[in-house]
C-alpha cells in the first residue's frame, strides 16, 4: 500500500484577508486573497477554511476549499457557488475582508525526482492541481493531466494545466468541451507511462482513479471530499474508513489526516456506514452489517463533484458545505 | 492596553481556582491540542476534553453534522481513543503546557463512570471532571441519565465517591427534560460540586432532495447560538433554585457580551463550544471581550456580575 501521507510542516494561522482579485470562471469564481502567511506556508493539496457571511453570520460552519495557488502574498481559490456560504463567497469584491484560517490538510506528497505524474481532476477539482503541476515540473517530472466535468461550464484551470502538463485531455459528459465522455477512459490511456497518480475531484471519480491506479501497481494518491464543519480537527464530522499503516480502519478525519490519502487505504465503498472491523465499532452497541439504504445513497448521490469540503453539499469536490 | 485589563477575571469550578471565566467545551475543542495554533491554551480557564469512555470508541457513521439556522446538528456518536489513549496520549500534552483540563467523562453504565472517575485520580493537569449524562447521541434516549433525577444522581454519587477529592465534580445537565431544576437539585443533592449547562438539543434534519434523514444517526445534538436562549433560561432557573451551586454555563455563546449573560444569570465560568468551529480563537477572544464588557459596566471583579440580574434594579454591584 501506498505510505501514509505526513503531516504539513507549518502550523496554520488564521487572518482576515483583503479580497485582491476576483474572475468568473465559467460556472465558478476564481479569487485572490491577500494572506501572505498562508500563501508563505502553503502546499499544493492544501486547503483554506473561511466563515462566512461576516460576524453576525447565521451561517456558522467554515467553507474548506482547496488553494488552486499562491504567488505574491496570495492565495487562491475556486469558489463553486451552490448554497448560502459559497454563493456569499463568490459574490466577494476586490477590498472586501474575510477571515480565512490555512494552510489546512496535509499536502500531496512528493515522488522521487523524475518520476512521470499523471494528474486528474473532476471539475473544480482540477484547480487543486495546479500548484502540484508546477512542483513535480519543477523537481524534473513529466507531468500529465486530465480535467473532467459534467459540462464545458464546470470545467477548472483548463489554461493553468494546459501549460504545465503535456499530454493533456479534457472530457465533458456531455460533449461540450473536449472529448464526450469520463475522465476514467483517458486516464485509462495515459496511466500506462506514469509511476505515480494525483486526482481531485467528486468521490466516484476519486475510487475509480484510484482502482486505475492500484490495477497497474503504481501509487494513486486522492484529495477527498468530506463534509467538514471546522477543517482544523475539532468537529469530528469529516471522516472517511481510512486504513492505518498497522493495516487496521479507523474513521480519520479528511481535515488534519487528509485531504490527501493514498487512494488504496481509502474505504470508498465503506464511507457512509460504520464497517465492523472500524476501531471502537464493538463499543457503539450497534453494529451490523452496513445499512443498505446508506450504501445506496453513497453510491447515488451525497458525494458530488470537486474540491470543495463544505456544509452545503452539491457540486463540491469536498462536500464542505451543509445544504 | 483595554479598559478590560484591570477587571479580576479569576473565579473557580467549585473551589479549584483558575485564571480565566472562559473554557471550552466538551466535543467542540477535541483534546486542546488542534486549537494551539491559535490562541494560548494557558490563559483561559480550562480545556474541557471531549467525553472519554472506557474503551475506543469509532464514532457513528456519516454523514455527522448539519448546518442549521445559528447552529448545527452533530451525530458524532462520541469517537474517541478510550480512557487509555487520553491518559498515555492527549493529558500528558496538556499537562506538559500547564494547560488546564476540565476531563468529561461518559459511558451507559454507573460502573463505567465511577471506573474512569477511578482511573483520572490524581492525573497531572486534572482539574475536575465533567461527567456527561446528557450526550442525545447515545444509542437510546433511555440511556440518557440526565432525562431521570434518580439515574442522574445514582452517576453523580458513583463518581463523588470515587474520584480524586482534590478534582470538582461536575454534573452536565440535558435541557430535554420537563423540570430542569429537579434534575440540577438531584445532582447536587448527590454529590455534585457543580452543574455544566447545557449539553445539546436533541433535533432532526430531513433533506428534501432524498426525503429522508441527513444525518446518519438519524438524530443529533442542536447547538450553537439557536440555543443560546434555551441554555441562559437553564441557568437562570437552575441559579434562582439553587443560588450556592456553581454553574459552568454553555449553550451558543459567540461574544463577550453574550458570555456576559450567561454570567450575570448566575454562571461563574462558561464554555465556549460551536463557536469555535466558525472562529478558533473564540476562547481568548471572548475572555478579551468578556472583561471590557465587565469594565464597562462598572465591576471590577468578575465575581460581582455572577448572579447579578437575579438581583433587584437599585441593589449594590
Amino acid at each position: 500500500m501506498t505510505p501514509p501521507v505526513p503531516p504539513a510542516s507549518s502550523p496554520p494561522v488564521q487572518a482576515m484577508a483583503q479580497v485582491a482579485f476576483r474572475r468568473p470562471v465559467g460556472a465558478y469564481v476564481e479569487l485572490g486573497l491577500s494572506a501572505p502567511a498562508i500563501a508563505g506556508a502553503a502546499a499544493p493539496g492544501q486547503f483554506v477554511a473561511f466563515a462566512v457571511g461576516g460576524p453576525t453570520s447565521a451561517n456558522l460552519l467554515r467553507r474548506s476549499i482547496a488553494i488552486s495557488g499562491v504567488g505574491g502574498g496570495r492565495v487562491h481559490v475556486v469558489v463553486s457557488p451552490h448554497g448560502p456560504g459559497s454563493t456569499w463567497l463568490a459574490g466577494l469584491q476586490p477590498g472586501a475582508e474575510v477571515d480565512v484560517v490555512g494552510p489546512l490538510g496535509r499536502p500531496f506528497p512528493l515522488p522521487p525526482p523524475g518520476t512521470p505524474a499523471l494528474l486528474v481532476g473532476g471539475g473544480y477539482g482540477a484547480a487543486a492541481l495546479v500548484g502540484l503541476a508546477g512542483r513535480l515540473r519543477d523537481a524534473g517530472s513529466e507531468v500529465a493531466a486530465v480535467s473532467g466535468a459534467a459540462s464545458a461550464d464546470r470545467l477548472c484551470s483548463v489554461e493553468e494545466l494546459g501549460a504545465l502538463a503535456a499530454p493533456f485531455l479534457v472530457t465533458t459528459d456531455d460533449g461540450s468541451a473536449g472529448r464526450r465522455g469520463w475522465v476514467t477512459t483517458a486516464v485509462a490511456e495515459l496511466i500506462h507511462g506514469a509511476g505515480v497518480v494525483y486526482a481531485c475531484g467528486p468521490m466516484g471519480m476519486l475510487r475509480a482513479v484510484s482502482d486505475q491506479a492500484v490495477a497497474v501497481g503504481i501509487p494513486g494518491y486522492v484529495a477527498v471530499e468530506e463534509s467538514m464543519a471546522c477543517g482544523i480537527g475539532v468537529c469530528m464530522t469529516c471522516v472517511l474508513p481510512i486504513v492505518g499503516a498497522d493495516g487496521r480502519t479507523r474513521f480519520a478525519r479528511s481535515c488534519v489526516e487528509g485531504p490527501v490519502f493514498g487512494g488504496d487505504r481509502v474505504r470508498f465503498g465503506d464511507v457512509g456506514t460504520l464497517p465492523g472491523d472500524v476501531v471502537g465499532a464493538d463499543a457503539m452497541g450497534l453494529v451490523t452489517a452496513s445499512a443498505p439504504t446508506a450504501t445506496e445513497t453513497t453510491g447515488s448521490t451525497p458525494f458530488s463533484s470537486q474540491g470543495q469540503r463544505s456544509p452545503e453539499g452539491g457540486t463540491s469536490v469536498i462536500r464542505v458545505e451543509p445544504s | 492596553m483595554t479598559a478590560g485589563t484591570c477587571v479580576d477575571m479569576s473565579t473557580s469550578l467549585a473551589g479549584a481556582g483558575i485564571p480565566s471565566p472562559v473554557l471550552t467545551a466538551s466535543g467542540c475543542s477535541a483534546f486542546g491540542r488542534e486549537l494551539d495554533p491559535f490562541f494560548d491554551l494557558g490563559s483561559i480557564g480550562a480545556v474541557v476534553t471531549k467525553s472519554v469512555q472506557l474503551r475506543p470508541r469509532s464514532g457513528r457513521p456519516t454523514p455527522r453534522m448539519a448546518e442549521t439556522p445559528s447552529g448545527m446538528l452533530n451525530s458524532i456518536g462520541l469517537q474517541g481513543p478510550g480512557i487509555d489513549g487520553l491518559l498515555a496520549e492527549e493529558l500528558p500534552w496538556l499537562a506538559e503546557r500547564g494547560v488546564r483540563a476540565f476531563v468529561s467523562i461518559a459511558g451507559t453504565r454507573v460502573e463505567d463512570f465511577a471506573e474512569l472517575a477511578a482511573r483520572l485520580r490524581g492525573v497531572p493537569g486534572v482539574l475536575g471532571l465533567e461527567v456527561n449524562i446528557s450526550c442525545p447521541n447515545v444509542e437510546s434516549r433511555g440511556e440518557v441519565f440526565a432525562c431521570d433525577p434518580v439515574a442522574a444522581a445514582e452517576v453523580v454519587a458513583a463518581v463523588r465517591a470515587v474520584a480524586d477529592p482534590a478534582q470538582p465534580v461536575y454534573a452536565k445537565l440535558s435541557p430535554d427534560v420537563t423540570d430542569i431544576v429537579s434534575v440540577a437539585a438531584a445532582c447536587a443533592e448527590a454529590g455534585a460540586n457543580g452543574l455544566s449547562m447545557i449539553n445539546t438539543l436533541l433535533g432532526l434534519v430531513i433533506d428534501p432532495d432524498t426525503m429522508r434523514p441527513v444525518l446518519g444517526g438519524v438524530t443529533g445534538g442542536l447547538s450553537g447560538p439557536a440555543i443560546r436562549p434555551v441554555a441562559l433560561r437553564c441557568v437562570w432557573q437552575v441559579h434562582k433554585g439553587l443560588p450556592h451551586v456553581p454553574i459552568l454555563g454553555m449553550g451558543g455563546i459567540r461574544t463577550g457580551l453574550d458570555a456576559l449573560q450567561f454570567v450575570l444569570a448566575g454562571a461563574s465560568a462558561v464554555s465556549v463550544g460551536t463557536a469555535v468551529f466558525n472562529d478558533p480563537s473564540a476562547p481568548a477572544r471572548i475572555h478579551a471581550e468578556l472583561a471590557e464588557a465587565l469594565a464597562d459596566r462598572g465591576f471590577a471583579r468578575l465575581a460581582d456580575a455572577v448572579g447579578h440580574a437575579h438581583r433587584p434594579p437599585d441593589g449594590p454591584r
